[in-house]
């Protein structure tokens, strides 16, 4: 994973409750065999006429918000089925912050397993954010991690909060894998062990 | 402190038990197939890792493949992927595959075994939920997610939360015909599918001793139809009597230190379950689903239940629903119903006893008119098997189709499947709504009691054969 860091982005916004995972990534791309490489495939049913072109009234096709890196929406995002696709797509897209008053819980685990901040903000503060992406389509946002603030042009910035553990990992690049690699020397020494008292299940 | 066969493995597996993380624990064994693993590969290529310990991985292809005219092309272009990319990454990583073409290719739960890769007091890990099957050996086997495979074969570890533990005590003997997959169904049809949730089952009493280790392995492989982790058998000389001369069983130069460590892993006298449930194997009668939930079972002496039969409010509605997806009445005689396809094999009842059992009911009978019953081996080798014995040709002579081994109608992922509306006598294990095709009615029932119906053309209550 890449380590997290503090960055100026392009704010997109999706004004929508509710968003599912079933619209993130719609079903008939999980057969896939790969785990990138969905990112082409985000929200599909929305950004995409049936005729393949690119839906004008679907919000992330604005020219304003192409190279967005941070995603401001409405509430309870990520909801339905636990597909870990879906925050594959978000993060292949290129989308490393989401900004959201809740998330459903298996969605958000999977964000910060797959690299991506989920905010979680006051419904007041998430209102002045989207009016001032409204009021100024393209502006930029800092995301400032490590002291976990948001910083807006108009001064709309805030402070969030976040699990140490979690913000701990991200700012590493740690993942789960990772994670547990820390203790490579008990592995090692397990091993070790394991080879000595059962021999036959290394033969 | 006493201690069960699952707190020995669980102890004797802690690589990390610290304060604020989850334990982890060391895998053993680690099985593969094709559809839960390309995107765990592909992680560990993004990421620049390693398979940590390519040897404890064994590979199979069992979900996609056809179980007929194996020599063509595969049809379905999204299978075919499959199938590359399984053969590419087992390639590229050194890991031990049985493909398609390879005689001891079938389906991953039925070769493991046949190959003495699990042994007791193993943890054995596989994205599929059927891994509880390798619990018939006193090992701890569980079914894990994508991430966890990657997990797995760049850590050979996994982050676990500790189970509690359940003792399903089945005393007595089996009525004629009765089978492991009956036991299996009614302990499902007892406690339910959440029943287990949370635990892991030791299954202990006279007739799980009784049972060969092809039943204790169907046994095991439905633990999961009742919500539990994983299912567990005590080891016995049944156990080392198996393993003994297969491929990666210990060699002689061990066996005796493998042996004593197998004979310590029984769970202690005395020592405390979490939770016992307790059947009388006399009473079970041979089952069948009447649902689309395997907790959906009854007696093949018993009728169709009604929804008002069910006090609980959620079960009334599942009841509701469920007839209506079956297309069954109330109170109708299981054996009344009729059956259009009858399907033997899956890592549920794929072995060579299953068919041996299927084999003795369906000589010298015939299939009835507009049936279509189809035998599909769990492995290559227990087609061998079956075919050394002759059993092929009872099978082909009473107009079955006797088939290449693979998943096939247990999970219709091949293109074997059920058009909307056929009703099915299944051995596999998952009755659920379209399993077995779109508006399929799958009926789970034990190898004998397929093969009765297929003759019959509706159910049949085998202990009156
Ligand atoms: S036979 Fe059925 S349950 Fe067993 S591994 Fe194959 S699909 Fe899964």
């Amino acid at each position: 994973m890449e380590p997290y860091k503090k960055h100026e982005s392009i704010a997109a916004l999706m004004d929508r409750s509710n968003v599912d995972t079933d619209q993130i990534i719609p079903k008939q791309f999980l057969k896939k065999v790969e785990r990138s490489g969905f990112g082409v495939h985000l929200f599909h049913d929305w950004r995409f006429n049936d005729n393949g072109t690119d839906n004008e009234a679907f919000e992330l096709n604005k020219p304003a918000f192409k190279g967005a890196k941070i995603l401001v929406a409405g509430d309870n995002f990520g909801c339905g089925s636990s597909r870990e696709h879906a925050p594959w797509a978000i993060a292949d897209y290129g989308f490393n912050t989401i900004i959201s008053t809740s998330y459903a819980d298996i969605f958000y685990n999977n964000c910060f397993k797959n690299g991506i901040l989920a905010i979680k903000v006051d419904k007041d503060q998430l209102a002045s954010l989207m009016a001032e992406i409204n009021a100024n389509e393209g502006v930029r946002f800092v995301i400032d991690l490590e002291n976990q603030k948001v910083i807006t042009p108009a001064g709309n910035g805030f402070t969030f909060d976040i699990d140490p553990f979690r913000k701990g990992n991200l700012i590493s690049g740690l993942d789960d894998i990772g994670l547990t690699l820390k203790h490579v020397d008990k592995i090692t020494a397990y091993e070790t062990r394991h080879k000595q008292t059962y021999p036959w299940l290394w033969v | 402190m006493k201690k069960t066969m699952y707190e020995k493995i669980w102890d004797s597996h802690l690589v990390v038990d610290e304060a604020g993380q989850a334990p982890l624990l060391y895998v053993d064994r680690h099985l593969m197939h094709e559809v839960t693993s390309p995107q765990a590969f592909e992680g560990l290529r993004l990421s620049g890792r390693k398979v940590r310990n390519p040897q404890s991985i064994l590979a199979t292809m069992d979900h996609c493949v056809p179980t007929k005219n194996r020599d063509l092309p595969i049809a379905d272009p999204i299978a075919k992927k499959q199938i590359e990319t399984m053969a590419e990454n087992c390639r590229e990583n050194g890991l031990n595959l049985y493909d398609m073409k390879n005689p001891n290719n079938g389906v991953i739960h039925v070769v493991v075994p046949e190959h003495g890769f699990v042994h007791p007091g193993m943890v054995v890990v596989c994205g599929d939920s059927h891994t509880a099957t390798h619990g018939a050996f006193g090992a701890l086997a569980f079914g894990i997610g994508t991430s966890e495979v990657e997990h797995v074969m760049a850590t050979q570890t996994l982050p676990q939360k500790k189970s509690k533990t359940m003792q399903v005590v089945v005393n007595g003997e089996l009525s004629k015909y009765a089978s492991a997959k009956d036991i299996a169904l009614a302990i499902t049809g007892k406690i339910g599918t959440a029943g287990g949730t949370g635990y892991v089952i030791e299954y202990t009493g006279s007739a799980i001793k009784d049972l060969s280790m092809e039943g204790r392995m169907t046994l095991c492989n439905m633990a999961i139809e009742a919500g539990a982790r994983a299912g567990l058998v005590a080891p016995d000389e049944k156990t080392y009597e198996y393993l003994k001369g297969r491929e990666f069983a210990p060699s002689s130069q061990y066996w005796d230190q493998a042996l004593a460590y197998w004979k310590s892993l029984v769970s202690d006298e005395g020592a405390e379950f979490d939770a016992t449930i307790t059947l009388t194997a006399a009473d079970i009668a041979p089952q069948v689903s009447w649902g689309t939930s395997p907790e959906q079972v009854i007696g093949v002496d018993g009728c169709v239940p009604a929804p008002e039969s069910f006090a609980d409010e959620i079960k009334r509605k599942a009841c509701e629903s469920a007839l209506a997806y079956m297309g069954l009445k109330p109170n109708t005689k299981i054996t009344d119903i009729p059956v259009d396809l009858v399907f033997i094999g899956s890592c549920t009842n794929g072995r060579i006893e299953d068919f041996r059992i299927a084999a003795q009911v369906a000589k010298g009978t015939k299939v009835a008119k507009g049936v279509i019953a189809i035998a599909v081996p769990g492995s290559y080798h227990v087609k061998q098997q079956a075919e050394d014995e002759g059993l092929d040709k009872i099978f082909i002579d009473a107009g079955w189709e006797w088939r290449d081994p693979g998943c096939s109608m247990c999970l219709a992922m091949n293109g074997d499947e059920l058009t909307k509306g056929q009703r099915s006598a299944s051995t596999s294990n998952r009755n659920f709504e379209g399993r077995q095709g779109k508006g399929g009615r799958t009926h789970l029932v034990s190898p004998a009691m397929a093969a009765a119906a297929a003759s019959a053309g509706h159910f049949v209550d085998i202990r009156n054969l």
